[in-house]
């Protein structure tokens, strides 16, 4: 029992020390699930690293919760897409600097045999109208995270001004189990399109809407205000910024491709 | 064949992928650690609870059982708020690294190893009491005896614990961020497969895990049954 | 049951067997009477046999006299400044669930024997009552008898100056019976008193220098062994070595 004792004693403190070897210089970031799950970070960050010799971090959620976690003071750097909000998040202080980095596009997603017909849309306005007026199934994120934000702009955009009834579903999820709810109950849905792209288990799902410019989809990256947060690494989360916005990283980010198609847009100014 | 998740799993077993390896040794450390600094506290806790009469001991008891059911993302948000640079702990620079899928796990799994242990104590020190009274043992002396004794039950209470700790995944989700190569484990990675849609490698991982616990369980059920023959 | 010092038999020698006093000791449990009133003095050098029927209140009177339990009302007293040591044996031994010799070593320890002796008194006292081949077996796994030999050996490490023994061999076989009275006689040649219960007269003609006699919860007779079972002097147990059935 005793060698038993010692055993575990050795294991408990070996396992210390793995954990204690992974503190090298890294940089949290908080960012968005469709980040995150289309693969991009998994393609630059190791350029990046290359470069500077920084890990990034990333923590994954809605924009809503990244918002939390950086106003928290938990992260160093925030990447999200909301700019009406990070707007705000610069103005109210918690951020220095808040710059465009790249866009995607949101995309209309719905059962094969589009029982709203929005194929035929002119537009997203139309569009959503369409199914508001079909009363067709509709899985919403509800979750308030950048994707939801942009949701419930575009319903109102096509006049609709409070989506309600049994047709409109508020799942409180993420892109991803929101698109598995939405094939497996035939509904429309709005998905980032990188998300789209990367999804394995469309069933009957099919993309019936894209293009229209209101469905662009802003990313931005914000530095933390030294000032409300002193203890953030700022020096390492300036130099992932300014990266991001260099020639380097805007390439890396126009060179990933899933399936031979581009899934973000460089646009830094 | 490829969409089938056995195919999955047994292609992520046989692969010995390295990521996977990281997932896997990643889930053991935290949720073994956990368990290990939970029955530390815990064992000590349930036993004082069965031996000692204090005001207040029934209720005690009733919490203790109660929060055996706390619901893993509940107390994934206590530690997230307490190790939060905002919160009370944040000095400690812990939240998103493994620590802190330690301290969540050692929060859920604690009230279940304490609950358990005082019932097992209760049982035996029913039966021991006299003996103990007439050997003239005091009551702290009592503890060490009993909680040996009752070893092979606490075993199984060690296993439950650690079920708890593997299955779970709100609370690390929360504190540990699901951070590739660093917090990522198990179940957050199946969490996070399944909002890919790659359902059949989500389920794949599952399978891993399943096995995973399974042969962990085997062992100790093992080890105890066969020690427990010999000791009657 | 206060501190423990290394025995020194010598000191057992001549001093004699501390004297046991019950003073209109009652014992209730929900306002009914189990035992008592009764007084009596152990005194003489015993083997003191606590006999009765069923139900008598035997094993409650040996648990005040130990104890385990606390009288309602009346007073129980040693001779001497001090409470005496003392040791009880079960009818059902209770043993830990580890080996044979880590039960002795566990009694010694929670009574404070300096570490480096324990080993040596519990192998001398496991050699004493015939255990020594199952040292190291479980105590869980061993025989009712040698269970009750190792409750035995417990006790004797312990060197009581006071050793109760409750139905000790009640459920034993023959051989097993005569090892535990042949143990019994060893406390008692030691200078301990013994106080014992039993349900067989045989095994109380061989052992008891006194018997104490109960029924309905009172003491009915305490009188040298030779004279109750020659010509007992309440009815209770003159029915009693008759073979009547008593209340």
């Amino acid at each position: 029992m005793k060698k038993a004792l010692n055993l575990l004693l050795a294991g408990v403190v070996s396992m210390g020390m793995a954990f204690a070897a992974c503190a090298e210089d890294y940089i949290t970031l908080a960012s968005t699930t469709s980040t995150e799950n289309s693969g991009l970070f998994a393609s630059i960050l190791p350029k990046f690293k290359d470069t500077t010799g920084i890990q990034v971090r990333v923590v994954a959620v809605g924009t809503g919760q990244a918002f939390e976690i950086a106003r928290r003071g938990d992260a160093d750097s925030l990447l999200v897409h909301d700019t009406a909000g990070e707007k705000r998040f610069v103005e109210n202080g918690f951020a220095t600097e808040r710059a465009d980095v790249m866009y995607n596009d949101f995309v209309l997603i719905g059962p094969a045999d589009d029982p709203a017909n929005i194929r035929e849309a002119q537009s997203a306005a139309e569009a959503f109208a369409a199914i508001a007026d079909a009363e067709a199934p509709f899985a919403s994120r509800g979750d308030d995270s950048g994707t939801n934000r942009a949701e419930l702009r575009l319903w109102k955009n096509a006049g609709v001004d409070d989506p309600d009834g049994d047709w409109y579903r508020e799942l409180g999820s993420g892109m991803g189990p929101t698109l598995n709810t939405a094939a497996a109950m035939d509904a429309y849905v709005m998905s980032d399109r990188a998300t789209w792209v990367a999804f394995g288990n469309r069933q009957n799902l099919t993309l019936l809407f894209e293009g229209d410019e209101v469905l662009f989809n802003q990313y931005g990256s914000l530095l933390m205000s030294e000032e409300k947060h002193p203890h953030l690494k700022h020096d390492l989360a300036r130099k992932w910024h300014n990266w991001l916005l260099s020639e380097d990283g805007q390439q890396a980010i126009a060179d990933f491709k899933v399936n031979g198609q581009q899934l973000f847009f460089p646009n830094a100014k | 064949m490829e969409n089938n998740a056995f195919y999955v799993a047994l292609t992520l077993l046989l692969n010995l992928d390295a990521s996977l390896f990281q997932i896997v040794a990643l889930s053991l450390q935290v949720s073994l650690l956990a368990v290990l600094i939970a029955a530390l506290l815990g064992f000590p806790l349930g036993a004082a609870v069965a031996i000692w009469r204090f005001p207040g001991r029934g209720g005690m008891t009733v919490v203790l059982n109660a929060l055996m059911g706390l619901p893993p993302v509940v107390a994934g948000l206590v530690v997230y708020l307490l190790l939060s640079r905002a919160g009370p702990l944040g000095e400690w620079g812990l939240l998103f690294t493994p620590g802190a899928m330690i301290l969540a796990q050692v929060v859920l799994v604690l009230p279940i190893l304490a609950a358990l242990s005082r019932q097992k104590v209760e049982e035996l020190l029913g039966e021991y009491r006299e003996q103990f009274v007439s050997l003239g043992m005091s009551s702290s002396r009592m503890m060490p005896t009993l909680l040996w004794d009752a070893r092979f039950a606490l075993l199984t209470v060690l296993l439950a614990g650690f079920g708890r700790a593997s299955a779970e995944v709100g609370a690390v989700m929360m504190v540990g961020g699901n951070i590739d190569g660093v917090t990522r484990v198990m179940t957050t990675s199946i969490v996070l497969e399944t909002g890919k849609g790659n359902l059949p490698l989500a389920l794949g991982l599952g399978i891993v895990l399943l096995t995973l616990v399974m042969l962990i369980n085997a062992g100790a059920y093992l080890v105890g049954e066969l020690t427990r023959r010999r000791v009657g | 049951m206060t501190s423990f010092h290394v025995p020194q038999l010598a000191s057992f020698i001549l001093s004699p067997p501390p004297e046991l006093c019950f003073a209109d000791v009652t014992f209730s449990h929900e306002d009914k009477v189990l035992l008592g009133p009764c007084s009596f003095t152990l005194q003489g050098p015993g083997p003191t046999l606590v006999m009765g029927p069923n139900g008598a209140g035997k094993s409650l009177l040996l648990r005040l006299s130990h104890g385990l339990l606390f009288p309602t009302q009346g007073r129980i007293t040693w001779s001497g400044e001090v409470c005496p040591r003392q040791a009880m044996v079960f009818q059902h031994p209770v043993l830990l669930r580890r080996s044979a010799v880590a039960n002795l070593i566990h009694a010694l320890a929670v009574n404070n024997v300096p570490r480096r002796a324990r080993v040596k008194l519990a192998h001398d006292a496991l050699e004493r009552f015939g255990l020594t081949a199952c040292c190291n077996t479980p105590a869980r796994v061993l025989s009712g008898g040698e269970q009750q030999r190792l409750a035995l050996a417990r006790a004797w490490v312990l060197s009581p100056q006071v050793l109760f023994l409750d139905e000790p061999t009640s459920a034993l076989d023959p051989a097993a019976i005569k090892a535990v009275e042949a143990a019994v006689q060893e406390f008692h040649q030691r200078g301990t008193r013994i106080v014992m219960t039993t349900h067989d007269l045989h095994q109380a003609k061989r052992l008891a220098g006194d018997i104490l006699f109960l029924s309905g919860g009172k003491v009915r007779e305490h009188t040298p062994a030779e004279i109750f079972f020659d010509r007992p002097v309440s009815r209770e147990a003159q029915a009693y070595i008759a073979g009547e059935l008593v209340e």
